[in-house]
């Protein structure tokens, strides 16, 4: 760009080396958002690597699971092929005898029966003893296999059977969500005493939101401090907030259980002011009340800051021209000075809320079993109950939720204006 | 404090100084929780609240000994006599040594990785031409929006496909994911206002465009990169979850350890780890602290 030369006599203005002007300047933005982009692209295919692609496989992971169609091969194809509706004839027992002596032989029988025990309770044991007798079991099966066990001939078996023969399915959804088929295969809710997962999701948003709250209360009135002191006092109060930001969350939850366990320091504290008796000790951690303290703290940084970033730029002039114009305190705060709050509000609840639903080390530590979150559960399935399909399912419908609540921040707020400190 | 106006009213003097009280009480609540435990770290008594002795500072109430078990635990002879021979077993087989150097190594690598990355993205992304800029913002800083919990099962059943799992680079990448947005953030911040006036007059002056990036540019966004390497250290230091799903058992690292120690059974060992910790962040907040003062003068935004 440097060495363009304009011939004045021209009709087309030309760059030195004779192109046009508007050619080479096209070339040179062309080149310069090239340039751009090469610079972002090594982090883009980094985080592409290590990001997208392993959540990627964690939605695919949702809705298809193989543990069946590839294990019991024969079983799966004629299940595929044929129409069934409710018990099948002798060909489809001598094809999942055939299957079974193979899942046995190659010891994959245990993914089967594990599989089919998501959906169909008992069925473990139906499967592996099954598998067991497999070599010895002499044709008519059918007959041979209801003999060992009756729930061979459950047409609920059979439909999830024909289901899980197909590798995608959206079953595991229907599972996070509290639903199942029925004997007709039209999806039902389950009955009310086992709904788990919708009941979860909703104290996960509904204790999320508590906890943003509660940390809207509490950053208010220190944002506010921080925004109106002169900055040598302010940027030594900030360190209050900062150190709570820059501290290990383990450490911060340990301090909590320290503080807040019966026998505790806050508990020991009232105890010796004779607040309350020895026996009269408050149960405030191992449950949800543990959960909410110790997550506002954590979060409260995430408030502060945002709001303090907001109220720095609000004129403190405004204010007393409202009260110089005859406003009461009261008024000059609600009717001039809050409402310019409200985008650093914004930002600091969706960021909180955001957070908070997705918390899974505090509420594991201090929640008991009334203060659990869905990322408990989701690391449940993951790491003890091993059911990786559910945990992924639920997985996807948390990633769900948090897309949008992550588009509704970058829509209000943007995400290039999130500062840190 | 500034003064209060003259007109003030008694009524609005008592919600000011009301008003003050709530402020304090919620600093207290920011920062005795994470204060306390200093003092607790020091009991004598394998006990979680103060004894009575502490109350009274008797020096039989205090002791270094949950700082000691941090060394001895997991070593072969812990009892014999501290010459080298003691040092080298801690060294070798003590667990929050092992953890620590695990931690250490970790965390180093996978800041060193999202720094260099993520500050030559910034670099791009704080070009005005640069195209699809907030979609592909939004992707760079969505890890830190993302539940850790999805990325770590994500992880593992990517890992475990590519035979990352259980290794050490796969949590090093995995960790670097995860303070990349804080780089992004920290240095396209400091590229907010760079006068690229400079760039040009240097390359105007002949100099490539390396020499321009390593005499001009760097050493005024280099307070950005640091502190951001900061919090990419932080954030990997402190990181659990992807560790326990992707780690292998031996591959302790100190917030696991923790996590370990409070959930089978909370000894006042971890209060002495914790009470390391924070003394470890009081001296990282110092110097992101500094740095951003420094930044500000260098960009002559602060009024000082």
């Amino acid at each position: 760009m440097s060495a363009i030369d304009i011939e004045q006599n021209n009709q087309v203005l030309t760059a030195a080396d004779g192109t046009p002007l508007r050619t080479a300047l096209a070339r040179a933005t062309r080149r310069a958002k090239w340039r751009a982009f090469g610079l972002v692209l090594p982090l883009l295919l980094f985080v592409i690597v290590t990001f997208a692609v392993p959540i990627g496989q964690m939605l695919v992971n949702s809705f298809h699971n193989t543990a069946f169609s590839d294990n019991m091969p024969t079983l799966s194809a004629y299940l595929s092929e044929n129409d069934i509706s409710g018990v099948p004839d002798e060909a489809a027992f001598e094809a999942l005898v055939t299957d079974l002596r193979l899942a046995r032989e190659n010891k994959t029988i245990g993914k089967v029966a594990t599989r089919m025990n998501y959906e169909f309770s008992g069925s473990r044991s139906q499967f592996t003893g099954a598998a067991r007798k497999a070599k010895k079991l002499e044709p008519p099966y059918k007959e041979a296999l209801i003999k060992l066990d009756k729930d061979w001939e459950d047409p609920l078996l059979w439909n999830i059977m024909k289901r899980a023969a197909n590798p995608v399915g959206a079953s595991f959804y229907l599972a996070a969500l509290d639903m199942e088929y029925d004997e007709t295969g039209s999806i039902v809710r389950v009955p009310e005493k086992s709904r788990v997962y919708v009941p979860l999701f909703i104290r996960t948003l509904l204790l999320s939101g508590l906890i943003a709250g509660i940390c809207l209360i509490l950053a208010f009135p220190v944002a506010h401090l921080l925004a109106t002191l002169p900055l040598r006092y302010s940027n030594l109060l900030m360190i209050f907030v900062l150190l709570p930001f820059w501290t290990s969350l383990l450490v911060r939850t340990t301090s909590w259980i320290t503080l807040l366990q019966s026998q505790g320091v806050f508990n020991d504290l009232l105890v010796a002011s004779g607040v309350i008796n020895d026996d009269g000790r408050f149960q405030l951690m191992y449950n949800q009340a543990g959960t909410i303290i110790a997550m506002t703290h954590i979060l409260l940084p995430f408030m502060v800051l945002p709001m303090y970033s907001v109220m720095k730029t609000i004129p403190p002039t405004y204010v007393r021209a409202a009260r110089s114009l005859g406003a009461s305190s009261w008024t000059a705060f609600w009717k001039v000075y809050f409402p310019q709050t409200i985008p650093g509000i914004g930002a600091g609840i969706l960021l909180v809320f955001i957070l908070a639903v997705g918390y899974y080390i505090t509420p594991a530590l201090v929640g008991g079993s009334s203060g659990q979150l869905i990322s408990n559960e989701i690391a449940r399935h993951m790491l003890s109950s091993l059911n990786w399909s559910l945990a992924a399912a639920l997985g996807s419908v948390l990633l769900f939720i948090i897309i949008l609540l992550y588009w509704l921040y970058d829509r209000l707020i943007g995400i290039d204006n999130m500062k840190l400190g | 404090m500034a003064k209060l106006p003259a007109y003030t009213t008694t009524g609005e003097r008592i919600w000011h100084y009301t008003y003050l009280l709530i402020c304090v009480l919620i600093f207290l609540f920011l920062i005795a929780p994470i204060l306390v435990i200093i003092p607790l770290s020091f009991n004598a008594e394998n006990y979680f609240s103060f004894t009575k002795e502490m109350l009274s500072f008797d020096p039989e109430g205090y002791s270094l000994r949950h700082y000691d078990r941090i060394l001895t635990h997991g070593m072969a002879n812990p009892d014999i006599p501290r010459d080298s021979v003691w040092w080298k077993d801690a060294w070798a087989n003590a667990q929050w040594i092992h953890a620590a150097k695990n931690s250490v190594i970790i965390g180093v690598l996978a800041t060193i990785l999202a720094t260099l990355l993520g500050t030559v993205a910034a670099l791009g992304l704080s070009r005005p031409e640069m195209p699809f800029r907030r979609l592909i913002m939004g992707l760079l800083i969505s890890p830190m929006i993302v539940p850790l919990i999805i990325t770590a099962t994500g992880l593992f059943f990517f890992y475990s496909k590519t035979g990352l799992a259980h290794t050490f680079p796969g949590i090093i990448m995995a960790h670097a994911t995860l303070g990349i947005p804080f780089v992004i953030i920290t240095v396209t911040a400091t590229l907010v206002g760079f006068d690229h006036s400079l760039t040009r007059a240097a390359l105007n002056l002949g100099a490539s465009p390396v020499t321009v990036f390593r005499e001009i540019t760097l050493p005024l966004i280099l307070p950005g990169v640091i502190s951001g390497a900061l919090f990419a250290f932080v954030t990997s230091f402190d990181e659990v979850v992807v560790v326990l799903f992707v780690a292998a058992y031996d591959q302790q690292t100190i917030p696991r350890q923790m996590w370990n120690g409070i959930r089978e059974q909370i000894s006042p060992t971890i209060l002495a780890v914790a009470t390391i910790l924070v003394i470890f962040s009081i001296i990282l907040l110092t110097t992101v602290e500094l740095l951003r003062r420094r930044s500000e003068r260098l960009r002559g935004i602060s009024p000082a």
